[in-house]
């Protein structure tokens, strides 16, 4: 029996086992949507804009690990997904991101709503494919959900004209797909892998560092096998955490711009670096001159060969799947004799103790304005670390990152390498459209939140009781920030005027709106929102926080690891 | 330095640009790119002439063969190879001239394709510094066009970049 090509992806998609479609319709894709009418094997998630309906397919990824799914018309509804595609491209998350075109014979005519979404996207995805012929939408889509998963997982969009959604073609879907050109590597290379593993036992100051790569690869059980087996300190890239318990005495908290003085000072100072699914981000390590030290040796485990020695020439790299390699590691280690260095170790961890003595993340907590880190401190123990937490892009979410202590991976959802304002309330849905009886925190500025507010309505919609964090700084605090130090206080544009009433816009929508000036309020407050009687409500809790305060430590752009500020120096 | 990189790719639509944007986005330089199809009509080979630190070489390698279209890469600087290009060049052919034109084509090993009234097109290959040789050799007033195809390579002896 011959299908349509609406009909077709609608089998692709039950076939790949997809559980939710974030979308919003349109012309392009009208045959398509026909389709999810007749069909009740996934659920389709209106969203109120594009971006949001990518975001939170992104989250439903990081959250669970499968792909996420968007769907979104042709022109101005595949150029609202950019934006949503960047993001995960930044992040390594795998999305399949379906997009309709104008019909075939109107490609190229300027139609209305026409644009090279294969174009446009390129340099955003992992790899993008326009579907010419209804013969070719069962492989493309089976070749898109395995692209996207794969090696280093990213965004795969198909783009598929509408007169092809029309057209007849047999169908059935390929039980798996073989592609010359595409052969992600698992197994690391013995050899190096042996090599590593002598290094990292003739250390004298070793640091482990583990970034958003473990997360993704699933390899937070091995790591944490292999830096207790090591009994070695071990910082997490922002991407990283959860990837490694937070709250074990190992871990020396973040690392990079905002990083603890204790992981950047150990990063500096290390002889040995045992790099694990990151890549040296300037955000990270900062200035790769001043981070370079002569003598220091780095091992880089990664599953993307271009991510080793990009920005810092590595000594031992070592191209594999993460957890496969850590494995690998962990049983060899099982076998060894050779132990690390005891007494060096110890002198080792007296120095970290000493930075970390110097209590970097301290800040007032006598003060009678609401003191930010505070409401993220409280938010921890109310929740009992055990949340889902998304945060937006700015001050808010570098406290949420220090303050909020991850046990577990694919909790902390945030974007890191494009730093995307606007994606925390679509992650949020995301991640409780995956886990609908877990708790949903999303941290978030009063600039960030208002870059996707209209997705309070699909949250009313479909029930979801996402808590809303919001600390209420009236200014785009991180700008300020910047301002602050850099720009002599000029603070051009970084005040957010004109603020709506955050709890009766949240009331308009259908939602509880709560405000909480007094630091006295704050616990009791995040108690009722997540108490039993607010349980299936969305809470939208505007906390009225300092206005000036700052993130600490901070390494100014451009400077090394150790030339951090600290709170205490101003 | 200046490497000579050459790959194979799926023979779709788009693989160009992918590559082309690649080493736009990155900042990467590009001195010369031909392409077309192998025998084996499924595949494209390129040959790019780049230049950069060996770092960015080596970045360029790496991310090429990323993408997801790029069958084989290899730099062929690595091992010994060979390098050819054609030119085309238009040259001023009247009087005393004409004998001159003649006389250089042939110490160059190049041929003369089509003969006018005032000019001659002669064609010339060899490795991209010979054609840039000859062309410094004549006199800038008597060059009426160029077009070179960009350097093709290959490896020697039994280096082979093969599916
Ligand atoms: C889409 C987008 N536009 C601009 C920026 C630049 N930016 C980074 S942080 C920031 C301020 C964020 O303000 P707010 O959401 O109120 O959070 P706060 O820093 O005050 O916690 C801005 C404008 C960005 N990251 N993303």
């Amino acid at each position: 029996m011959e299908l349509t090509g609406a009909e077709i992806v609608i089998r692709c998609l039950q076939e790949e086992n997809v559980k939710f479609v974030f979308g919003y319709p349109g012309g392009a894709v009208l045959n398509i949507y026909d389709e999810i009418f007749k069909q009740d094997k996934f659920k389709h998630v209106l969203v109120r804009h594009e971006q949001a309906a990518v975001h939170a397919a992104d989250a439903f990824a990081r959250a669970t690990g499968e792909v996420g799914v968007a769907l979104v018309t042709s022109g101005p509804g595949a150029t609202n997904a950019v934006t949503g595609i960047a993001t995960a491209y930044m992040d390594s998350i795998p999305i399949v991101v379906i997009s309709g075109q104008v019909p075939s014979p109107a490609i190229g005519m300027d139609a209305f709503q026409e644009v090279d979404m294969v174009g446009i996207t390129r340099p955003c995805v992992k790899h993008n494919f326009l579907v010419k012929d209804v013969k070719d939408i069962a492989i493309t889509i089976k070749k898109a959900f395995y692209i996207a998963a794969t090696g280093r997982p990213g965004p795969v969009v198909v783009d598929i004209p509408k007169d092809i959604t029309q057209h007849l073609a047999k169908y059935e879907y390929p039980k798996s797909v073989e592609m010359r050109s595409y052969n992600p590597v698992l197994k690391g290379h013995s050899g190096q892998i042996k090599k590593a593993i002598k290094l990292i036992l003739e250390a004298k100051r070793p640091m482990i560092y583990a970034g958003g790569g473990v997360v993704l690869g699933d390899a937070s059980e091995q790591l944490i096998k292999l830096t207790r087996k090591l009994g070695y300190p071990i910082t997490n890239t922002l991407m990283g955490l959860g990837g490694y318990p937070a709250t074990d005495r190992q871990f020396v908290g973040m690392l990079g711009m905002h990083g603890t003085l204790e992981a950047n000072m150990a990063m500096q100072d290390c002889d040995v670096l045992i790099a694990i699914g990151a890549r040296f981000d300037d955000r990270v390590i900062g200035n790769p001159e001043h981070f370079f030290r002569k003598g220091r040796i780095i091992i880089h485990v990664d599953v993307d060969p271009s991510s080793i020695s990009k920005r810092v020439k590595v000594d031992v790299p070592i191209v594999g799947h993460v957890q496969t390699v850590l494995a690998e590691m962990n049983q060899l280690l099982e076998f060894e004799d050779k132990k690390p260095n005891a007494a060096e170790l110890k002198a080792w961890w007296a120095q970290i103790e000493k930075w970390r003595s110097k209590n970097c993340l301290n800040y007032d907590r006598t003060s009678d304005i609401i003191k930010p880190q505070f409401v993220v401190e409280k938010l921890y123990e109310v929740t009992k670390g055990d949340a889902f937490v998304t945060s937006d892009v700015g001050q808010h979410q570098m406290w949420a990152a220090q303050f909020y202590k991850f046990d577990k991976p694919r909790r902390w959802l945030n974007s890191g390498g494009l730093g995307t304002m606007g994606v925390g309330l679509p992650y949020a849905m995301g991640a409780q459209f995956a886990f609908p009886d877990a708790q949903v925190a999303c941290i978030t500025g009063e600039g960030s939140i208002q870059m996707n507010i209209q997705e309070l309505s699909t949250c009313k919609q479909f029930h979801l009781p996402v808590k809303i964090i919001l600390l209420n700084n009236r200014y785009l605090g991180m700008v300020r920030q910047w301002q602050h130090f850099f720009y002599g206080n000029r603070y051009s544009e970084s005040y957010v005027d004109a603020l709506p009433d955050f709890v009766k816009l949240a009331e308009s929508y259908g939602h509880v709106g709560m405000r909480i000036e007094k630091p006295g309020d704050v616990e009791s407050a995040l108690k009722e929102a997540f108490g039993p009687k607010l349980k299936k409500q969305l809470v939208f809790m505007d906390f009225v926080t300092d206005q000036t305060e700052n993130v600490f430590p901070m390494v100014p752009a451009g400077k090394g690891l150790s030339e951090l500020i600290l709170a205490e120096e101003l | 330095m200046r490497h000579i990189v050459s790959l194979l790719m799926e023979n779709e639509a788009g693989a160009l640009s992918r590559v082309a944007g690649l080493f736009s986005a990155r900042a990467y330089n590009i001195e010369s790119l031909t392409v077309a199809p192998t025998e084996d009509a499924t595949l494209s080979r390129m040959t790019i002439v780049t230049s950069g630190s060996e770092e960015v070489i080596e970045q360029i390698i790496k991310q090429l063969n990323k993408l997801i279209d790029v069958v084989r890469v290899l730099d062929l600087n690595d091992g010994r190879f060979i390098e050819r290009e054609l030119m085309l060049v238009k040259v001023k052919a009247v009087g005393a001239l004409r004998d001159e034109m003649k006389r250089m084509c042939d110490i160059f090993r190049g041929r003369i394709i089509d003969v006018a009234d005032g000019s001659f097109t002669i064609e010339l290959t060899g490795s991209g510094s010979k054609l840039d040789a000859f062309l410094e050799t004549l006199d800038k007033s008597v060059i009426l066009e160029t077009v070179r195809t960009g350097a093709s390579g290959i490896g020697r002896g039994n280096r082979i970049l093969k599916v």
